[in-house]
Order: C-alpha cells, then structure tokens, then sequence
C-alpha cells in the first residue's frame, strides 16, 4: 500500500480525448516527494525546451501535494505546473482551497494534461469514473459562475471545480485558474488551460488516505493545532501588522492599511503617497470592508480564516484574499470600494490580481505620455475609474488594444515600441512584480528577488524578519523562543543585524550570511510545495508551526519513507535544482537575473556582483547559474548533466571530466 | 409511576456563524473512526458534515444522528435571514433520500458516537479540532423519569390479547406501530 499519496496518477489527452489512470514509480517519490517536485520531474523528461507553451505537447500538471488530504492541518494545496506563455519558463502556481484533497481523495495524486481538445471540454473526475465533457455552453462564462453551473448539471454540490474565465479562454498571459476562494495567478497558466481547450476540472473522491504510522502522525498534527492559537495571540512584536502572525497575509481581516498604501507604490507602480492613510481614509474603508465581507473563510482542514467572502451590491458573489484587495484600488488611484467592485468582475474573468492592475496601469501611463495614442484606445470612457473596467473588458476579450495588453506589459511595451519599454519598468525575467520600491539595497531580497526561480517574492521570503529590528532587545526577544531555525547562527544574524552603522545594509548580513539566509527561506518553500502544505503555516510567517525539524517526522510518518533534516535538506536541494535545470534549459542565464533597475534607489553593483558569485557557487551552480556535473551528480541527477554536455549547456572543462562525458 | 433518575446528555453545541467552512471536523472524524485509529482518512465516512454554499454564505454543521429505513413523507426547506438551506439541511437522519452519513462503500449508516473510547476523550474530535468554536461540547445531568417495565402486568395484557386476536396479528400491529414511529 502506498501512503499518503494514493499511487496513481490520471493522464488526460485532449486531442484523443484519452483518459488513463497510470501507477507511479514509489522510487519517485523517495527522490522527489510529489507536488511541485514531481511535477518537475515530468515536465524534465517529458516537455523538451523546444515546445511552445501552447504547443499540445505542453503539459498542464493540476498535483496535490504528497500530505495533502492526511490530517496534518494546512495540506490543500494544488500545484499546477507547465510551460509559461509570459516568461517562457517553467511556471508552478498553486492554490489553496478543497480541490487537491478531493482529488486526492478520488484516488490521484495528479491530473497531467496534454494535447488541445477541438472544442471546449470540461473534466468531470467522479472517483474511477473520468469523463470528457462538452463545455461549449460553458464558453464566456465567468470562473465562479462556471463551477457552480458544472455542480448544478453534474448534480453533484460536492464536487470541488477549478475553472477559467473567459480570460483564459482568450490566452491572456495574466489568466488564472479559479478556485471558489481559491486561485492559481501567476505566470499565465489559466491561458494554458484555455489554449488546451480545457474549461474546467469538477472532482468528487470518497476514497481513503492512509497514514504508515498514524499514532506518531497524529501526534505531530496535534502538537501544531495547538502551536497555532497560541502563536496567533503571540504577535511578533516590531513587524508590520500583516507580519506579525500566521496565515497568508490576512488582508479580509486587517483595516489598518497604513503600511500598504503608504509604502507601496500606486499606479504604475510609481507614486509613493506618504501621509495618505488617515483617520478619515480609515473610516471609509472600514465601511466599505465590512458592507462587503459577509464572513472569513479557510482553505480545508485549516483554521486560518485568510479568505473571506465577498457581496457587492448588484454583482454577483465572489471569495477573495490576500492582497488584491489593494492592487486593483492603488493602480487606479482609487478606493477600496472600485477595488471589491471591479474584483467581481476580474474575478470571474479569472485574471492574476498582481498583474493585471499593473497592465492597466502601464496602459494609462503609456497613453498620458502619448505612446497610445486616441486611436489606439478609441472609445475609452474620461473617468479613472471608468478606464479600468474598459481595459479590463478589452484585455481579456483581446480587443484592439485590449489583444496587445492581454500578453503583459513586457511584450506589449515590445510590440508598441516608440520607448513604451522604460514603462515597463517592474518585471523580473518578463513578470510583473509587487508595486514596491525601496531606498536601500537589501542582499538578502536582492538575491530573492534575482534567482527565485517563480519570479516573485513571495515564494522565496518568509522566515527571517524583512528587515532589522530597532533595538537590541526587541531582537534578543525574537530570537528567544526562535527555534526554527536550522542553524543558532541565523539568530547571531538577527542580533547582529542593524537599522544603521557597520552592521547595516547592503553589506550586512555578510554576503556568506546572506547566501545562508537566502537558502534556508528557500529550503521551506520548496518543502511546502512539495507536501502542498500552505506557505502561510510554513514558509511565509515568522516563526511558523512546521519547520526543518518537524517537517521530516511529519513526512516519514505519513509516508513510511525514512526522513532526517539532512536526507529532506538533500530532496529540497534536488528539486530546487532540477528546477532550476528545466529552466536553464530553456535560456535562463544570469543576465536574466536582475531585479527591476529602479527597486531600488541605492544600488552597489559591485556588491551585487559579488552576491550573485557567491550565492551560485553556495547552490553549487558555475558562473552563469547553471548547475554544475559535480553538483548535479551529487544530486542523483546524472541525468540532468548528461543532457546538459549533451546540448552544451555544460562543457567538460566546467565539471569534472567523467567517463560517461568523454564517451 | 418509575422514579427519578439522572442521565448525562452529552451535546455537540452548533454556531453557524463560527463556521470557517475548513471541515476539519470531518477528516478528524473519519480518521478516529477509521481501523485501526487515525490509520486512514476520508470525509466522505465522517459523522459530521459542513453543509456548505459558500456563495449564499451557508456553512452549516450536521452530524449523524439515528438511521430510518423510510424518508418522511414530506421533505422541509428553510429559508433563515434570507438564506435558502438545503432540503432537509439541519436533519442528522441517516436517510434514504440523501447519500449523507453512509459508508460509501456498502451504504451502511454511520451515526455519531461522540467519539466513544477508552479512556474517555475530554470532548469529541470534531470539537477538539474546531479552534473556532463553531462546535462546542457540553454534558448536563438530567432528570429523567426511570420506565419501569412491569414485566409481569404487560405480560398479562398482552396474554389477553393474544387470545382474542392471534398471535400473529399482534406481531403484525407491533411492527407496523413501530415503523410508524
């Protein structure tokens, strides 16, 4: 019997309209875990760096992660992988919400998607029962409407649905795949599914999950349920208040929104507004959250209320969390009313909500300064708000300018040309980025922000405070009871760590320090990602109920494989890798890596230069970032090198000569 | 008359509006209940559900209660604060007009046994792991009037009416009296 993980995974054509339910190798899981990391493996040895990403031989990958469906609180997440349309590497956004444990629960540990169907189809998972469904009466319907459509005509409330819009219908780059309070944004993967033809999956399981040594399992699950209220009425004192507990950042909960719009960026992500959060502003606000929100919801088997539900007047209902209750509101200079309006609409849509305000924004700013021009955005209403909506509509239905725009503003501003590029301006590797622009270079963010391999933030940060403490005794406090860390050395960098002085950014921490910091951060997400645990209870929060020294327990008692902090550092290691490796094969090199020029006012090249040195050789990888034959064999993923020699990615002389190279 | 006599009723206290929809309660009661103890999991086996529609803002706790062989004649619908519920929403029967609280495989009834065990839990696990009390446990002494069955007096009833009526007719009445209840 396999545990925690039922086995088998469900290969679906779409261009035969073949459905197989395919037994995994166990030896994978022991290399790899499951979740994102096997999901990388199968993107590496099946979708070759030649394939489109709306090629039919790209995969889209829906996987649960290897806890996900057992008790451990927090394990929902899905985590859906292909080839992206906007950056053109490897994207694995995920989602929280009820559908991976609920395939999990029919009986697969993924869905693995590929070829196109002629028409739009929607799959209906009902435990061995697996059908391909006509959707063309589903074709324009919005995400949430969609899934509660599929439940009424399958008759089955129960079945959990992930749906796109009419956003990923169209192949826009910013299209996400909807979840009910749940969805998977970034980097464009809803317009994969859309370019599959592929409308929606509905899934319904009533198997068992099974647990290998469920009394030492429960224990451990135990002990974080009541780790959790008690480090919620604990607060991290001297972080900001979205920092200060667990959860994905709790913006249905949060009023005060002093820190966000005061340091974040609004339009285009351009215009600082110090001193705009007032009492007044406050009041408002409150109003209109608390007019809206009808209650806070969790994702499954969890007991962080980080969703909530939301009422506009006069449009339909919809979930949301986190922070795009901001983004709509600070790119249109707006309020926090048009924000919960207008998130209706892109909601159903299924637009990324990090994105898409960005895009718009840039749009603006771009017409402003006369590079589109009247023509180009003919019938466009006066108000501001007025010309959200009306870009929104465009955008996703790739109208005029809408079709331009609906690629992102990296290859926009290439097909508009005339400087429109410089607008352009807060992309890494061609993927816009969290409106924030800083003073002083932080190393421990610059080498977040360069080499995350998702390209963006919040998947690589988490675990060590963002930025010093003030005094010296609020950081002996934190450190006190810190045991999460890997190392009592990352507890000298916080107590060592200064506002101001020698012991302050950019040159402290130490770049050795840095490279250590930023690895751990690291290590944690690519644990969750694996075990579709949410960041939110691990990786994200400070001080969070699992870690490095809890994750291997959770994981060999659930899975019966033997785990230590070494063995899960080596797999975390291996996956980050390989990771790594699927993109380094498809072109990334480190001149792709670089945060936007102006993140930063202060920057200190020659620092950043050294950063990037030492980090690449810390993770073992040569001077442009690719991983080199020693580390990759060190790694068990031989594999990987030959290919690398092969293509001439590597050459002999990088690595050590081996036999199998010079054959 | 019998005598008083004190019972303890053990309750599972519901508030709606504390519900976060997570529907913890019903993987940990699939786990408790499963063989051996918390070996597997599976919510379709669970005593408890959260009847949700999170798009009409309905989340509501039910757990099992006894089983009927018959659905009632009639189905009720509720409308609270302007909410529809479910039919049948708030009705702990496992019942023949719904797939809730069976065993998927055989169809058998399960039924909430306030996670009976030995030693005896402080509370049941769906309780114990609903950190937002949305269910809450309480156990009350009650009163209860002991019915003293007077073996000998029925007996002597029934022989009566067995004599005018037949033994088999009597059974056929007790049965049909028994269904109806």
């Amino acid at each position: 019997m396999r545990y925690a993980e039922t086995g088998f995974n469900l290969e679906i054509d779409l261009s035969r309209g073949g459905i197989e339910r395919v037994a995994t190798d166990p030896r994978d899981t022991e290399l790899y875990l499951g979740g994102l990391g096997t999901n990388t493996k199968i993107l590496w040895d099946r979708v070759p760096p030649e394939v489109e990403p709306f090629s039919p031989d790209n995969l889209l990958i829906f996987s649960t992660g290897l806890l996900v469906g057992t008790p451990a609180t927090g394990a929902n997440r899905t985590i859906v992988s292909t080839i992206s349309p906007q950056t053109l590497f490897m994207a694995y956004s995920m989602m929280g919400g009820f559908f991976a444990p609920e395939l999990k629960y029919a009986g697969y540990d993924k869905v693995i998607i590929r070829g196109k169907s002629p028409d739009l189809v929607y799959l209906w998972i009902n435990n061995d029962k697996v059908e391909i469904r006509d959707a063309s009466h589903l074709a324009g319907k919005g995400a949430v409407e969609t899934a509660e459509l599929i439940q009424q005509e399958l008759k089955e409330p129960k079945a959990q649905v992930a749906a796109i819009g009419l956003a990923g219908e169209n192949r826009v780059y910013m299209a996400s795949i909807e979840h009910g309070r749940s969805s998977a944004s970034r980097l464009g993967i809803g317009a994969v599914m859309g370019d599959k033809g592929l409308k929606a999956i509905a899934v319904r399981g009533t198997n068992d999950v099974n647990i290998a040594r469920p009394a030492e399992f429960m224990e451990l699950c135990n002990e974080v349920l009541e780790y959790i209220p008690v480090r919620d009425q604990n607060p991290v004192p001297g972080v900001m208040p979205i920092l200060a507990g667990l959860g994905s950042p709790k913006e249905m909960t949060v009023h005060d929104e002093k820190w966000h719009t005061e340091n974040f960026m609004w339009g285009n992500s351009r215009v600082r507004r110090k001193g705009y959060w007032n009492e007044e502003v406050e009041k408002k606000w409150t109003e209109s959250m608390e007019n809206v929100r009808t209650r806070l919801i969790s994702c499954y088997n969890c007991p962080m209320k980080c969703g909530a539900i939301i009422s506009v007047p006069g449009v339909s209902t919809y979930m949301m969390k986190c922070f795009s209750k901001l983004t709509y509101t600070m790119a249109a200079f707006s309020d926090l009313d048009f924000g919960f309006r207008i998130a209706q609409r892109a909601t159903e849509y299924g637009v990324d909500g990090f994105s898409t305000p960005q895009v718009m924004a840039f749009a603006l700013e771009l017409y402003e300064a006369g590079i589109l021009t009247d023509q180009n955005m003919a019938g466009m209403p006066s108000d501001n708000e007025g010309r959200f909506y009306w870009l929104l509509d465009r955008i996703v239905r790739r109208e005029g300018i809408g079709d331009v725009l609906a690629n992102g503003t990296h290859w926009a501003a290439q097909q508009i040309g005339k400087g429109a590029e410089e607008y352009a301006h807060n992309n890494i590797k061609k993927h816009e980025q969290l409106p924030l622009k800083l003073s002083m270079l932080n190393p421990i963010y610059f080498l977040m922000y360069c080499t995350g391999e998702k390209a963006n933030i919040t998947q690589i940060e988490g675990n060590f405070p963002q930025a010093p403490f003030l005094t010296r005794e609020e950081r002996e406090e934190f450190v006190k009871d810190w045991i999460q860390v890997p190392d009592e050395k990352f507890k000298e960098y916080v107590l060592n760590w200064e506002p101001r002085g020698e012991n302050s950014m950019p040159y402290y921490p130490t770049i050795e320090a840095t490279c250590e910091i930023v690895d751990w951060q690291e290590k944690m997400h690519y644990i969750d990602d694996a075990v579709g645990m949410c960041a939110g209870l691990s990786s994200f929060p400070l001080k969070p109920p699992y870690h490095i020294h809890n994750y291997p327990a959770f994981i060999s008692s659930a899975t019966g494989i033997d785990m230590d902090e070494a063995g899960l550092t080596h797999v975390t290691k291996r996956n980050r890798t390989l990771l790594r490796a699927v993109n380094v094969r498809r072109g990334l090199r480190r001149a792709d890596e670089r945060p936007p020029e102006d993140h930063w006012k202060k920057r200190f090249p020659e620092l950043e230069a050294q950063l990037l040195d030492a980090y690449y050789k810390f993770k073992g990888w040569n001077n442009e970032g690719i991983p080199t034959k020693e580390s990759l064999q060190e790694l068990d993923l031989d594999y990987v090198s030959e290919d690398f020699l092969q293509q001439g990615i590597l050459t002999d002389n990088e690595g050590t000569l081996s036999k199998e190279a010079s054959a | 008359m019998g005598e008083k006599k004190k019972k303890t009723v053990k309750a599972i206290k519901v508030d709606v509006d504390k519900c976060n929809g997570c529907r913890a309660c019903e993987l940990v009661c699939s786990a408790f209940h499963a063989t051996p103890k918390y070996s597997s999991n599976n919510p379709a086996r669970s005593r408890i559900r959260v009847i949700h529609e999170p798009l009409q803002d309905i989340y509501v706790p039910v757990f099992a209660g006894e089983y009927t062989a018959a659905e009632c004649t009639g189905r009720d619908k509720y409308t609270i604060d302007g909410k529809e519920y479910d039919e049948c929403a708030f009705c702990r029967a496992s019942c023949p007009s719904r797939d809730l609280f069976k065993e998927p495989d055989s169809g058998l009834p399960l039924k909430c046994d306030m996670c009976e065990d030995d030693p005896p839990l402080e509370e049941p696990l769906c309780v114990q792991w609903c950190l937002h009390d949305a269910l809450t446990y309480e156990e009350r002494e009650e009163e209860v009037e002991e019915e003293e069955v007077k073996r000998e007096e029925m007996e002597i009833g029934m022989e009566s009416l067995v004599d005018k009526y037949g033994l088999d007719k009597i059974i056929d009445t007790v049965a049909r009296m028994a269904k109806k209840e």
